[in-house]
């Protein structure tokens, strides 16, 4: 199954891997895999999460990992063999001949020094430059990958520094030295779709001046705005690859054609994003299996009946101390409405006041000014010991669903606490457990398991049936696929969607992602810095967006070449 | 700032009540402890004229509240049974418990530093012995440890004496049956977050610049390991004190420790409470030390 190289020429391969393999203790995680990237290419190593692309890409920095066996009949960087090279060669070729991007330099760039001293590490673990001179290279790398007041910037710690600067500092980082080799693992996964697009840009144009990279993604439509070729990998293996034109018009394997289907964007409200039979609905949850595949448009232009308003909210207003002092207006004037069987979007980039908006809408957090009502009752200013009674008909589910379980619960106990109230015993209790699982498709075999050994997927849908356990009316859902891969996402969706039909749950649902939202929503409102700047039917608002705000934000989502 | 003070105000006042019920609720007579103590064959006139002076035939809440206003304007009283001020006696006494508790300090954190670094560098072996000889050496009770050395380093080897004689020599024993259960501890501790650490991104990040190992933990990984063990140094430099009443009496050695067994034993009230208070203060001024350490280290707090 071992993938030709993509190009023959190998004068210009700034790369090159010749049949690798990489096996952990006996276990092989990557077998076979051969691929060239030559200089001013980019190549996109495309594959979910465990499928070895960020072992296979880490093996050319001779950091596979500690007790990892790395064979292969060549594997060469910036022109020279890398095999059997000792720690000491290897430390002098890392930073000079590859360069190694990862994603979220929050944590990627020492968190307690400034960022200007990283990239500066570079110079000196390489270059015999003093510091006055190591300081003038710094500020000009950094101006050079885009980061305004560089000299300033240089100081500060990545915590100080919005995401799409610290991810511009972690770039200049491991371009300090000119390597011919950039690798760039997930480079824009922890980003908003803006800084994600000018993140992309930054990466062409080092591939405009000569560098070759290798992008690592489990979004083809992501890689696609780059990448001249993509191979993906699936269990260790390249399963295809071809010029990128190539592979996102015309995939022949059955995983490419799956990670394509998966992508949310453009694909209209109720398609189906996962095919049905993916292994993880294995117990009986035939219902309308039918009908999922089937794209129904019957909620569309409805806006003329008069549908019951299940979460209504009225000028919400919420402001934070900052911690300098001064006040931070997170949420203002928030308004919406939210229609049984619905669902609302609410996107926005970080910081814009979503999950202010959905902690607002769940009566975790008090307004301010408004209020929050729900199926027609006050939900906000009023004890918290009348508004339990109310509590059962909005449930919720987050983007860190293993952080929102008890780590010591296994899924049984997380669900009976959740059907019981807490009093982890009652009548039928267990039979509605099973029920709860089956409704988001989960084995039975699972349910003595604890949430650190499931999936992200799996954890996902134990949130979500925890959600349903109180038989809600109103789901909010804040940034629910955030961290899922596109292919577990879509299965997600998928379910979030099918349980919609079937249950007539009304959705909050948030998210930084317009291709999400826009797949999932009949309504949506669009926030920027705690406002709601457009807000109408999905349909209209993306096809025709009236403010400039949803006009960018649509520009940078990341869609598959037409 | 004002918080702390506060807080560290409350501290020594809940120190002193704690300290006057627990030594006045020991059955017996103070007024004994002032005439020589339980041994002594004092004369009930003796006795009576005692208690009237002292206030010992007040109800206790009358003696506490004047104990109380007299501690509050700094007074720590006179010793019923050495009489003398309380103040000079353990001002005296004072310098040789910092300088044992502090030296303890300082060595503890070089072995588990030492012990943290070799043992995450030397692979699984490295972190298995490293982690044996933590848990051992956290285990260890003082007094043990203490004759234990004796044996070795006196009695054996005879290159160090038993007992503290004055000068570095007889330092090295005491400060190093503190130290070694203070090092096991912090190695646990270090190790384990120099091991979180090692995993982190940024790590990587660094290592695929070309860092070496040793640069890894030092220009990185140290700073964030070191801060839970900097955190806990506060609370390891009281137990360190309270660990000098076992040592200093062990190597017969001046200090509050001893002072401070005695006192207790001779049931010399205004002398425990004195001895108690300036652990706490020296607890709570060691407290404040490490936080500002910890703020030095980990400038995030400051601005998040």
């Amino acid at each position: 199954m071992s993938a030709e190289p993509n190009t023959g020429d190998a004068p210009s391969a700034v790369a090159r891997v010749l049949n690798l393999s990489v096996v952990f203790g006996g276990t092989p995680v990557v077998s076979g895999v051969s691929f060239d990237v030559s200089a001013g290419r980019c190549l996109a190593l495309v594959g979910e999460s465990g499928s070895g692309k960020s072992v296979t890409a880490r093996s050319l920095l001779g950091l596979a990992g500690a007790g990892a066996r790395v064979e292969a009949d060549a594997l060469a960087v910036a022109g020279s063999s890398v095999l059997g090279l000792s720690e000491r060669a290897w430390r002098r070729r890392r930073g000079k001949d590859v360069g190694l991007v990862l994603q979220d330099a929050l944590v990627s760039l020492d968190p307690l020094r400034p960022v200007g001293r990283e990239v500066a590490d570079s110079l000196r673990l390489h270059m015999p430059l003093d510091a006055v001179a190591r300081q003038a290279r710094v500020r000009e790398l950094l101006a050079a990958v885009g980061l305004p007041d560089a000299g300033e910037r240089m100081r500060q710690r990545s915590g100080e520094l919005s995401g799409g600067q610290r991810q511009r500092a972690l770039i200049a980082a491991a371009i300090a030295l000119d390597p011919p080799l950039l690798i760039a693992d997930e480079p824009t996964t922890a980003l908003d779709v803006t800084v994600q697009a000018q993140i992309l840009d930054l990466l062409e144009n080092l591939k405009a001046a000569g560098t070759g990279i290798l992008l690592i993604s489990h979004d083809l439509a992501v890689v696609s705005r780059i990448a001249d070729d993509i191979a993906v990998m699936a269990e260790g293996r390249i399963v295809e690859s071809g010029p990128a034109v190539r592979v996102l018009a015309a995939p022949t394997h059955p995983i490419t054609q799956r990670m394509l289907a998966a992508i949310p964007a453009d694909k209209p409200r109720h398609t189906a994003l996962a095919p049905t039979s993916t292994d993880t609905r294995v117990v009986g949850s035939g219902r309308n299996r039918s009908a999922i595949a089937t794209t129904t448009n019957d909620s569309r232009g409805e806006t003329g009946g008069a549908r019951e308003v299940v979460l209504e909210a009225r000028g919400l207003v919420k402001s934070f101390r900052r911690p300098g002092g001064g006040q931070f207006l997170a949420v203002d004037d928030v308004s919406f409405r939210l229609e049984r069987g619905t669902t609302l979007g609410i996107v926005g980039e970080s910081g814009s006041g979503k999950t202010t908006t959905a902690r607002l809408a769940l009566a975790l957090t008090a307004p301010d000014a408004g209020e929050v009502r729900l199926l027609g009752h006050p939900f906000t200013g009023i004890p918290e010991n009348e508004r339990r009674a109310l509590r059962p008909a909005i449930g919720a589910i987050y983007q860190d669903a293993l952080g929102s379980f008890d780590p010591r619960f296994t899924v049984q106990d997380i669900l009976l606490d959740a059907v019981t109230g807490g009093r982890r015993s009652g009548p039928a209790a267990s039979a509605r457990v099973r029920e709860l699982l089956d409704a988001v498709a989960l084995p039975a075999t699972l349910l003595g398991r604890r949430p650190l050994s499931l999936s992200g997927g799996q954890r996902q849908r134990v949130g979500i049936a925890r959600a349903l356990a109180a038989r809600p009316d109103v789901l909010v859902c804040d940034e629910p696929v955030s961290a899922l891969d596109v292919t577990v996402q879509a299965q997600v969706l998928d379910l979030l969607d099918e349980l919609q039909r079937e249950r007539g749950l009304s959705l909050l649902f948030i998210s930084h992602d317009l291709g999400v939202v826009q797949h999932m929503s009949d309504r949506v409102a669009v926030m920027q810095n705690g406002c709601i700047v457009e807000t109408g039917e999905a349909s209209a608002v993306f096809a025709d967006p009236r403010h400039p705000y949803t006009a960018q934000l649509l520009a940078a989502v990341p869609l598959l070449p037409a | 700032m004002l918080v702390h003070s506060a807080g560290g105000l409350f501290v020594l006042w809940a120190v002193a009540t704690l300290t006057f019920f627990a030594v006045r609720l020991i059955p017996g007579d103070p007024a004994q402890a002032v005439l020589g103590g339980p041994g002594s064959q004092a004369s009930p006139e003796a006795l009576a004229a005692v208690r009237a002076e002292y206030g010992f035939d007040q109800p206790l809440l009358v003696q506490y509240l004047r104990e109380l206003g007299r501690l509050a304007t700094g007074d720590l009283g006179r010793s019923y049974a050495l009489n003398m001020d309380v103040a000079p006696l353990l001002l005296a006494q004072l310098g040789g418990t910092l300088l044992l508790a502090l030296l303890a300090l300082a060595v503890a954190w070089l072995l588990a530093l030492a012990l943290a670094t070799w043992s995450t560098l030397g692979g699984k072996t490295a972190w298995a012995v490293g982690s044996g000889i933590e848990i051992t050496a956290a285990a260890l009770p003082h007094f043990w440890l203490a004759t234990a050395l004796i044996i070795l380093f006196s009695t054996w080897l005879g290159v160090l004496p038993p007992i503290s004689t004055p000068g570095p020599v007889g330092l090295v024993l005491p400060v190093l049956t503190l130290a070694v259960p203070l090092a096991g501890f912090l190695g646990q501790i270090m190790r384990e977050s120099f091991q979180a650490a090692l995993e982190s991104p940024f790590v990587l990040s660094a290592r695929a610049r070309g860092e070496g190992e040793l640069g890894i933990r030092f220009v990185h990984v140290l700073r964030h390991a070191a801060l839970p063990a900097v955190n806990l140094s506060g609370w390891a430099f009281g137990s360190l004190i309270s660990g000098a009443v076992v040592v200093e009496t062990i190597f017969a050695r001046p200090g509050l420790g001893r002072t401070l067994l005695n006192a207790v034993t001779l049931r010399d009230v205004p002398v425990v409470i004195g001895v108690v208070l300036i652990v706490a203060l020296a607890y709570i001024l060691m407290t404040l030390v490490t936080d500002l350490a910890g703020a030095l280290l980990d400038p995030r707090g400051r601005t998040a």
